[in-house]
């Protein structure tokens, strides 16, 4: 933690241009009806810069005002986040980037130019032009190391460019953010390594990945073929039934009866799909009774219970189990069989299926 | 070598147009309304199937996150935030994303919305990046200029995205800090659980996911979790943005895929280290927060969560910070962990206590000012920092410290024999005697 207090001298008051009092307005209209406080630190923040750089102490109590929220918890904010200066700051401030990936590069040598040059660190030149403040890292590392000067980065510097760049600063002569040698962004110096290929540019890009589903369309070995070779037998059946789907969506109901047609017949004991056979007692009279099918109007997407997935589902549906009302319908000695089915140590009463699942009948059914 | 083919961020450098008609053109945008057609399951099942990691240091796997959101709404709103809180030392890649190649996020924060049913979402952009935050709102604004998001657009998606601008605490880039600092408070992390999955965001479900594994999201979609899964290692698949700072010829961002060497990375893109590879010392493999490793484990190193991780290290942010031999690598451990103590919440005794004791002791061992037996004594105390926070705040400062003696305690003793050697260089005032 860093030790933060309210600057000793304070102006009598503070109040808000009607011109940000109305962008204030569009700051809350982001947020829910109610929450405004989220609006708290862009309101600080405006306040700030209408104030020349620094927060004084009456605009903490005009946004408390503006947000209707109590004094203390926005002096909580104003002083909890570092970039409130609580004191005043010269025309340019300069935060200097001391963490390591600046250090490395010798952010010590811009440290002593601030200090011929400037000052004292958190002292304003005599000419109110320049202050500075060693910061924590600003996220700029492979172009170490830089400073900010108000909004704006200025990068790979050097005792001479940055003792430049202040005396520019000093005098208001134009000066040009960013990497302050021959480079774009963070590409390396000399030029890219990357990204040198023409075709990625000139719009072939476009719709060339579409390919990829009029294959799939044909059927689910078009999408196996596509497969990494190190899928597990988990990933295989999830994305097995992903590319079933955009064939049930053209032929809902009679495909999925189809489908499931074809799994129900199978005893449980042959349980398809399950990598590890589960050590319960299939014939135990606590299974639930399942369907052969599901009903006239169609199965349930059981996957609408919270702790059902694709996968579960399709066991579930092994079971002859399609609909709401069947896992509603369940009593405690069949939770117990089929969560030791589904090896599940207590997760169907931890989710509360049973619940889940008689809301969602209740629903269907009304 | 990774294809400029495969690399998402094409446009990473900035030396393209940044613009929504650009970025179009280059391949964002590209047949969005079919990809929500294939509907929600099928996309969380795609991002299961690529192997997407979160990239904001963790490594837990995307497409798992989303599905923690509950399937249907209970009356309360669902949430995405972007943590764009980008302040891990060494780390300067979201920054490029937002600034650069901003239609490919919000893109992937539509998909990620529809995926987790949520209408709304928030980026949190952390206070610094002043320029990079106008940059993105315009790329929202052109966004919904063009009807590609807002309540009625052409992807039949209600959806509204924010930009949320935080003020300088490196601690809102976790994830319970970063929901109460957006709530209007101080950003103290919450106990969990439970979790934002269940209350988040003003209470209400929420999933924050990392700028890069947002990004990423659409590309994996149009071209397939297959595709995605295919590059990389196993368990450590895709492409990873690096950002290579510190002692290199070259320091630079860079897309490659997962699990590159070490030396492929520095030496191709960076144009090696400064002096040679004999004069590397150390480096950290991932942002401040994991320890460092020392050159004769960096040479062939595969650069992977796993791999790492292995090493009692890790890959965080993919943000190497590479060390040669003239680094005073006591005192660079020590700024970091000056970094810590600053950026301590104060919410738990043992980090806000811990993290300026360790800066205090290492401050006085990087002049040798120390006895022997106090580099176990801060071991122990980093040991007992570690995992006694709420938050892995105080992991994250007490691992560089560990990493720092595991591997140099023999340049600490080094300094301290040093010192207590020349414990008399300057000459000592001797009282008169009284006669």
């Amino acid at each position: 933690m860093s030790v933060r207090r309210l600057a000793a001298e304070q102006p009598a008051d503070f109040a808000f241009t009607p011109e940000n009092l109305e962008w204030a307005q569009g700051q809350i209209a982001k947020y829910p009806e109610g929450r405004q406080a989220s609006a708290v630190i862009a309101l600080l923040w405006k306040a700030q810069e209408q104030h020349g750089g620094w927060l004084p102490e009456p605009a903490i109590r005009a946004t408390a005002d503006l947000l209707g929220m109590a004094y203390i918890r926005v002096l909580e904010v104003a002083t909890f986040y570092t970039m409130f200066n609580l004191e005043p700051v010269g025309r340019h401030f300069i935060q200097l980037c001391g963490t390591t990936p600046c250090l490395l590069r010798g952010a010590d040598k811009l440290r002593e130019v601030c200090e011929r040059v400037i000052g004292h660190e958190k002292e304003v030149s005599a000419d109110g032009q320049l202050s500075w403040l060693e910061v924590e890292c600003l996220g700029s590392c492979s172009n170490a190391p830089m400073v900010q000067v108000n909004f704006d980065y200025f990068e790979d510097l050097t005792p001479e460019s940055f003792e430049k760049l202040l005396e520019d600063l000093r005098a208001n002569r134009p000066v040009k953010p960013g990497p302050q040698v021959d480079r774009s962004c963070s590409a390396p110096v000399g030029g890219p390594t990357t990204l040198t290929d023409p075709s990625l540019y000139d719009g072939s890009v476009v719709g060339s990945w579409k390919t990829r589903f009029s294959g799939a369309a044909a059927g689910p070995a078009a999408n196996e073929a596509a497969k990494p070779k190190t899928s597990s037998p988990g990933e295989k059946e999830a994305s097995a039934g992903v590319s079933q789907k955009p064939a049930k969506d053209k032929v809902k109901g009679a495909s999925v009866r189809e489908d499931t047609a074809d799994i129900t017949p199978t005893p449980p004991g042959g349980a398809k799909g399950l990598t590890a056979a589960p050590k319960v007692d299939l014939d135990s009279p606590h299974r639930p009774k399942g369907l052969t099918a599901p009903r006239e109007s169609g199965k349930d997407d059981l996957k609408v219970i919270s702790g059902i997935g694709p996968k579960n589902e399709g066991i579930l549906n092994e079971l002859g189990i399609f609909h709401f009302d069947q896992i509603a319908a369940w009593t405690p000695e069949q939770v117990e069989w089929v969560d030791g089915y589904l090896n599940f140590k207590g997760r169907i009463s931890r989710e509360d299926w049973i619940g889940q699942a008689r809301s969602l009948a209740a629903k269907k059914g009304s | 070598m990774l294809h400029d083919r495969d690399r998402i961020f094409t446009n990473l450098y900035g030396l393209h147009d940044s613009g929504l008609k650009a970025a179009m053109q280059r391949g964002a945008w590209d047949g969005t309304k079919f990809l929500l057609e294939q509907g929600r399951d099928w996309i969380i099942n795609e991002m299961k199937a690529s192997g997407l990691r979160g990239r904001g240091g963790a490594g837990f796997p995307t497409g798992l996150k989303w599905s923690f959101m509950p399937k249907e709404s209970d009356g309360r709103p669902h949430y995405l935030v972007v943590n764009a809180d980008e302040s891990e030392p060494g780390t300067a890649k979201d920054r490029e994303i937002m600034r650069n190649d901003p239609q490919l996020l919000i893109e992937g924060c539509l998909i990620a919305s529809f995926a987790m049913n949520a209408h709304a979402a928030y980026i949190y952009i952390r206070g610094e990046y002043v320029r990079e935050k106008e940059r993105l709102q315009a790329a929202v604004d052109e966004a919904y200029a063009a009807n590609l998001i807002g309540k009625n657009n052409v992807h039949g998606w209600p959806f509204d995205l924010y930009v949320h601008h935080g003020a300088g605490a490196y601690i809102c880039g976790e994830e319970t800090a970063l929901i109460e600092s957006m709530e209007g408070k101080k950003g103290m992390p919450r106990l969990k659980p439970p979790f934002p999955a269940n209350m988040g965001l003003y209470g209400a479900p929420t999933t924050v996911n990392n700028v890069e594994s947002i990004a990423v999201a659409p590309t994996i979609l149009r071209r397939g979790g297959a595709w995605f899964a295919g590059i990389g290692k196993p368990n450590n698949t895709g492409t990873k943005l690096f950002t290579i700072s510190g002692h290199v010829e070259r320091p630079c961002n860079v897309e490659e895929a997962m699990g590159i060497s070490f030396r492929e990375l520095v030496e191709r893109h960076c144009g090696g280290i400064r002096g040679g590879w004999d004069n590397l010392l150390a480096m950290i493999p991932g942002g401040s927060s994991v320890p460092l490793l020392p050159a004769e484990q960096c040479q062939d190193l595969s650069m992977d969560f796993d791999t790492l991780r292995d090493l009692k290290s890790g890959l965080g942010t993919a943000a190497v910070i590479v060390m040669d031999k003239s680094t005073d690598v006591v005192q660079a451990i020590t700024r970091i962990a000056h970094f810590y103590k600053h950026e301590s919440c104060g919410q738990c005794t043992p980090c806000r206590e811990g993290t300026g004791w360790m800066w205090r002791v290492l401050t006085r061992m990087s002049r040798g000012e120390a006895q022997k037996k106090e580099i176990d004594l801060l071991l122990d105390v980093s040991h007992q920092i570690e995992g006694h926070t709420i938050c892995a705040l105080g992991d994250a400062a007490a691992w560089p410290v560990q990493g720092l003696i595991r591997h140099f305690r023999h340049e600490i003793e080094r300094r301290i024999d040093q010192y207590s050697a020349n414990a008399r260089s300057e000459p000592v005032p001797v009282p008169a005697a009284a006669e």
